[in-house]
C-alpha cells in the first residue's frame, strides 16, 4: 500500500490523469481499426519534432529564469537563419553545384546562422530578465508575443529571390508557409526523401520496418541535444546555473555571480529554441512564418510540466515523458474523435483546454513569491 | 485573592510541538502602573502576549495551561476581539496604520461615528453618513490626551516621522472606550533618543489617567527610569516580581541572564593552542555593513589565529550584520584583513578564496540548496571555489560523481547526518541534519577561518552538542580559527575564549566566558556601569 502510494506521489496526479487518457486513446484508435504503426510512427515522429523546443525550456528553468515562454525569440533566429541559408542556398545555386549536400549546406548553414543569432538575442534578452526578477514569466510572454509582431514586419519586408520563400508575383514578403522539399525537409526523419536525395549508404538516416518509419537521424540527433544537456547541468558551469536558479543568495555567497548565470541560461534557452524550430520545420517540411509561433512557448510550457518539471527544477527526462505524453494525446486524439464526434476543430479545442490547463495547474502550485 | 490586580496571568504554561515555551509564569498588573516585561530574545515574552491577546496561533497548537484574572474574574480570552472587549490593547513595534489615510480616519478606523441617512435605513449601517465633525473631535481629544497637540488630525500618516506614527497608534488605543490595559511592544526600538524620551512621557501621562501599560524591552535603562514594577522571564521560567524602586540595574541583569553554565563541550580535549597578539587571523578596521535590520558602524576588532572567538548581543544590534557582511551579502566599507592580507569583499566570493568559510544563520534562505541533494549541497562550494570533484574530458570539466560521493559519505559519517543517503533532499531532513550538512559544506572548503552564525538555532540538543563540539575539535586538531555568532550566551561562554557583546553596530565590550553573569546582562542591555563582584 505504501509502495502504491509513494508511486502515486511521484507520478503526481496530472501526469497520472493524462498518462492514462493516452494509454486510453491508443487502446480506442486500436479498436476503432486505425493501424497501430501508423499510429506509433507519428507519435514518434511529432515527439522528436517538439522535443528540441521543449528541451530549450530547461536551461530556463534551471538557471532561475522559470518557464521560458519568450523562447519564440530563438524560433524567430531559427526562422531567419532557415531563410537565409536558403535564400544563399538558391542564390549560389548549391543544388546544382554540390548535389545532394545541398540539404546538409543550407541545413549546417540555417543552424549556424540561428544559433549565432539566437545567441545574441539570448544575452539581451537574459540582461532584461536581470532587470524585472520576479515577474520573468510575465516578461517573457510579453516578449514572445512582441518578438513576433515583430518578426511579422521582418517577413513582409524582406525581397528575397528564391520563389519557394517569396509571394509569387510581388517582389516583396515572403510566404505565410514555405516548403522545404526541395531543401533540407525530411533529411533526418523522411525515408522517402532520404531514398530520393542521398547515397545509398546514407539510406539509413530514415527507414521503414513493419510500417513503422523509423527516423533514425534524427532521434540520434534529438538524443545527442538531450544528453549535451546533460552533460552541461553536470559540469562546473551547469551546476553554478542550476544553484543561481534553485538558491540565488547560496550561489551569491559560493562567490558565483548568479546574473551572470541567469543570462547565460537564458542564452542557451534561446539557441535551443533556435535549433528546436529548424528541427521541428526539417520533420514538418515546412517553414512557418507569421503568427504560426506565436503559441509554440505555450505548448513547450505545457509539456514540460506535464512532463514533471516544476518552475524552479527540471530534468531531461521531464522533457521526454511530457513531450511524448502532450503531443502523444494530440495525435492519437485526432483520428479517434472524428470517429466517435464530427467536430473538426475538437483536437484543437482540446490542445487549448490540455497546454492552458496544465500550466494553470502547474502555477497554482507554487508556493507565492517563490516563482 | 488577587483583588488588587487588573491583570493577573497565573500559572500560563505553554507548549509549542512538545517544546515547552512558557513554564508556570506568572504575571500581575495593578491598575495604573507601568509593569516592565523583560527577558532575552527567546525568554518567552511574545507568547506570553499571544496568550493574553488570544490570538489563533495559540489555540490552533493546543492552547495553554493557566488561567487569565481580570479585576480578580476568571476571564477566558480565547479570541483577540474578546482581549479589545476586556479592554486590552496593543501598541505594536510596526506600525499598523494605512499610510494614505489621515490621523482622525487612522484613529477611528473600523470604529467610524455615522448618521443615519435614507439609504443606510434600507441597506443597514454600512451606507450611513460620516460624521467626520465628531471623529474629528474624537480624535483631537486622544491626541491632546497624550500631549500631541502638535500633530493635526487632518494630516496624512504617510510622510510623518516614525515618531508621530508611533504617537498616532498610541491615541487610537486611547480613543477606545474602556481601555483599561495597554501593552508597549519594544516601542522604542524604531525610534530617535529625543522620541523615545517623549514615549516615556508619555507612557507615565497614559498611567496617570489610571490606565496600566505592560512595557516590553531590551533597554533596562528606559526600565529603571519609567517603570513602577517589572517582571522578569527568563528561558520561558518566571524568575521574579519585583519592584524597580527595591533593585538595582546590576541585579536585574543578572536575573535575566543568571543561569549554570553546563559545559556543553567535554573539556578532555588537550588544550595545546598558543595565542599570540602577533598572529592575527582576521582584523576589522573601521568596518561598516549596510544590512537592513543588523546594521555594523566602524567596528574595530583583531582575532587571533586559533582562537575561538564569539559575537554576541541582542537581536537587531549588529552582530549578523558581521557574518553576512564578510560572506559578501551586502555592502560593506572599510577594511577586513585576513592574515595581514586586505579583503575586497565587493568582489564575489573573495572571502571564500582567502580559506574563509561560513555557516549562515538562515539556514533555508542562504545556507541550502533545499531542492538539491546532500551531495550537491556540500559539494558546491568547494567545486565552484576550488575545482574540487571534478575530473576533466575533453575540454570540459565534469562533475566527479565518484569522488563527490565519496566524501559526502565520509561527512555524513563524520557528523552523524541522519539520511537515507548521498542522494536525498536537504528539504526534506530535520533542522537539526541540515544544520550539518551546512557545516560540512563549510568543511569542505577546508578553510583556516571558519564564521558561524547562530549555529544551534532551531535544532534538538543532540545536534546542538555535535555541532559545537565539531567546531571546538576542528579548532583544537586543524588549528581552525573560529568565529562564533551566537544569540545564546551559553553557547559563546562555554566555548569561546573571547566574546565580543555587539550593542548597535559596535562592539560594546570584548569580555572573557567567566566574566560575571551581570556584567554580561548589562553589556548585551548597553549599559555602561562598573560593577563590583
Amino acid at each position: 500500500m505504501k509502495t502504491i502510494k509513494t508511486i502515486y506521489e511521484n507520478i503526481g496526479l496530472p501526469r497520472l490523469i493524462i498518462g492514462l487518457f493516452f494509454i486510453f486513446l491508443i487502446v480506442a484508435s486500436i479498436a476503432l481499426g486505425f493501424s497501430s504503426a501508423a499510429i506509433f510512427s507519428d507519435v514518434l515522429r511529432r515527439w522528436l519534432m517538439y522535443g528540441t523546443l521543449v528541451l530549450a525550456m530547461v536551461p530556463g528553468i534551471q538557471s532561475g529564469i522559470g518557464l521560458n515562454f519568450g523562447v519564440s525569440l530563438g524560433i524567430s533566429a531559427g526562422l531567419l537563419g532557415s531563410v537565409l541559408a536558403m535564400e544563399i542556398s538558391f542564390v549560389r545555386d548549391w543544388p546544382q553545384i554540390l548535389g545532394a549536400g545541398a540539404p546538409w549546406a543550407t541545413l549546417l548553414l540555417a543552424l549556424l546562422f540561428g544559433v549565432v543569432m539566437a545567441a545574441f538575442l539570448g544575452i539581451v534578452y537574459g540582461l532584461l530578465l536581470n532587470r524585472v526578477k520576479g515577474s520573468e514569466m510575465t516578461v517573457s510572454t510579453y516578449v514572445g508575443f512582441s518578438v513576433i509582431a515583430f518578426m511579422n514586419i521582418v517577413w513582409l519586408s524582406l525581397a528575397f529571390k528564391n520563389g519557394e520563400l517569396s509571394w509569387p508575383l510581388q517582389g516583396q514578403g515572403l510566404r505565410n508557409t514555405a516548403s522545404l522539399a526541395g531543401s533540407f525537409g525530411g533529411l533526418l526523419s523522411n525515408p522517402d526523401t532520404v531514398k530520393a536525395t542521398q547515397p545509398p549508404w546514407l539510406h539509413w538516416l530514415a527507414f521503414k520496418v513493419g510500417g513503422v518509419t523509423v527516423p533514425l537521424g534524427l532521434i540520434l540527433l534529438f538524443a545527442l541535444l538531450c544528453f549535451l544537456v546533460w552533460l552541461f547541468f553536470r559540469s562546473k558551469l551547469g551546476i553554478a546555473m542550476s544553484g543561481a536558479g534553485e538558491n540565488e543568495l547560496f550561489t551569491l555567497s559560493s562567490g558565483i555571480n548568479v546574473d551572470q548565470k541567469r543570462i547565460q541560461g537564458t542564452a542557451i534557452s534561446t539557441i535551443l529554441g533556435a535549433v528546436g524550430i529548424i528541427l521541428y520545420a526539417q520533420t514538418y517540411g515546412f517553414l512557418q512564418l507569421y503568427n504560426a509561433p506565436l503559441m509554440m512557448g505555450f505548448a513547450s510550457v505545457a509539456s514540460i510540466l506535464i512532463g514533471g518539471a516544476s518552475v524552479k527544477r527540471a530534468k531531461i527526462s521531464h522533457v521526454l515523458i511530457g513531450t511524448l505524453l502532450f503531443q502523444g494525446i494530440l495525435v492519437t486524439a485526432l483520428p479517434v474523435v472524428n470517429e466517435v464526434i464530427e467536430i473538426g476543430t475538437l483536437p484543437e479545442v482540446l490542445r487549448i483546454i490540455i497546454s492552458n490547463g496544465i500550466i494553470l495547474y502547474a502555477l497554482s502550485k507554487t508556493k507565492g513569491g517563490n516563482v | 485573592m488577587d483583588e488588587q490586580y487588573l491583570l493577573s496571568m497565573n500559572n500560563i504554561s505553554k507548549e509549542y510541538f512538545g517544546n515547552r515555551v512558557l513554564k508556570g509564569v506568572n504575571l500581575q498588573v495593578k491598575p495604573g502602573e507601568i509593569h516592565a516585561l523583560v527577558g532575552e530574545n527567546g525568554a518567552g515574552k511574545s507568547t506570553l502576549m499571544n496568550i493574553l491577546f488570544g490570538m489563533p496561533v495559540i489555540f490552533s497548537t493546543g492552547g495553554f495551561e493557566g488561567e487569565i484574572q481580570i479585576n480578580g474574574e476568571p476571564t477566558p480570552i480565547e479570541s483577540p476581539h474578546k482581549a479589545m472587549d476586556c479592554g486590552i490593547g496593543m501598541v505594536h513595534q510596526e506600525f499598523m496604520l494605512i499610510p494614505e489615510f489621515n490621523v482622525t480616519e487612522n484613529i477611528k478606523l473600523g470604529r467610524e461615528i455615522g448618521e443615519t441617512t435614507a439609504l443606510s435605513r434600507i441597506f443597514g449601517k454600512s451606507l450611513e453618513m460620516l460624521n467626520w465633525h465628531k471623529m474629528n473631535r474624537d480624535a483631537r481629544a486622544s491626541l491632546d490626551s497624550i500631549g500631541m497637540s502638535n500633530i493635526e488630525e487632518y494630516a496624512k500618516i504617510a510622510g510623518m516621522p516614525i515618531g508621530y506614527k508611533q504617537f498616532v497608534e498610541i491615541a487610537r488605543e486611547i480613543d477606545k472606550t474602556g481601555i483599561k490595559l495597554l501593552v508597549f511592544d519594544e516601542p522604542t526600538a524604531v525610534l530617535t533618543e529625543g522620541e523615545a524620551d517623549r514615549l516615556l512621557e508619555i507612557m507615565r501621562l497614559i498611567s496617570s489617567k489610571g490606565i496600566a501599560i505592560i512595557f516590553i524591552t531590551h533597554r533596562l535603562t528606559e526600565v529603571m527610569a519609567v517603570a513602577d514594577s517589572m517582571t522578569i522571564l527568563r528561558d520561558g521560567e518566571f524568575v521574579a516580581r519585583e519592584e524597580v524602586k527595591n533593585i538595582s540595574l546590576a541585579r536585574i541583569a543578572e536575573l535575566m541572564i543568571g543561569r549554570q553554565i553546563d559545559k556543553l563541550v567535554d573539556e578532555s580535549v588537550l588544550e595545546t593552542r598558543e595565542l599570540s597578539e602577533d598572529r592575527i587571523a582576521l582584523e576589522f578596521e573601521d568596518w561598516s555593513v549596510d544590512m537592513p535590520g543588523e546594521i555594523v558602524k566602524g567596528m574595530n576588532v583583531k582575532i587571533l589565529e586559533g582562537e575561538i572567538f564569539g559575537f554576541g548581543g541582542l537581536a537587531g544590534q549588529g552582530k549578523i550584520g558581521i557574518a553576512n557582511g564578510i560572506m559578501g551579502l551586502f555592502e560593506t566599507q572599510g577594511d577586513v584583513y585576513a592574515f595581514g592580507k586586505r579583503l575586497d569583499l565587493s568582489k564575489l566570493g573573495e572571502a571564500l578564496r582567502n580559506d574563509i568559510a561560513f555557516v549562515s544563520e538562515d539556514r533555508r534562505g542562504v545556507g541550502l540548496l533545499l531542492g538539491e541533494s546532500i551531495e550537491r549541497n556540500i559539494t558546491f562550494s568547494a567545486m565552484q571555489i576550488k575545482d574540487e570533484f571534478l575530473k576533466r574530458i575533453g575540454f570540459i570539466k565534469i562533475l566527479d560523481k565518484a569522488k563527490a560521493d565519496q566524501h559526502t559519505r565520509d561527512m555524513i559519517e563524520l557528523l552523524d547526518i541522519r539520511c537515507t543517503g548521498p542522494s536525498q533532499v536537504v528539504g526534506s531532513l530535520s533542522g537539526g541534519n541540515q544544520q550539518k550538512v551546512c557545516l560540512a559544506r563549510a568543511i569542505t572548503m577546508k578553510p583556516k577561518i571558519l564564521v558561524v552564525s547562530e549555529p544551534t538555532r532551531g535544532i534538538d540538543i543532540g545536534a546542538k552538542k555535535l555541532v559545537l563540539e565539531h567546531l571546538t575539535k576542528m579548532n583544537r586538531e586543524h588549528g581552525t580559527t573560529i568565529v562564533m555568532i551566537s544569540s545564546e550566551l551559553v553557547e559563546l561562554r562555554s566555548l569561546c575564549d573571547r566574546i565580543a557583546i555587539v550593542s548597535e553596530g559596535n562592539v560594546f565590550s570584548i569580555m572573557r566566558p567567566d566574566d560575571s553573569d551581570a556584567a554580561f546582562g548589562l553589556a548585551m542591555a548597553g549599559v555602561r556601569e562598573e560593577v563590583s563582584a
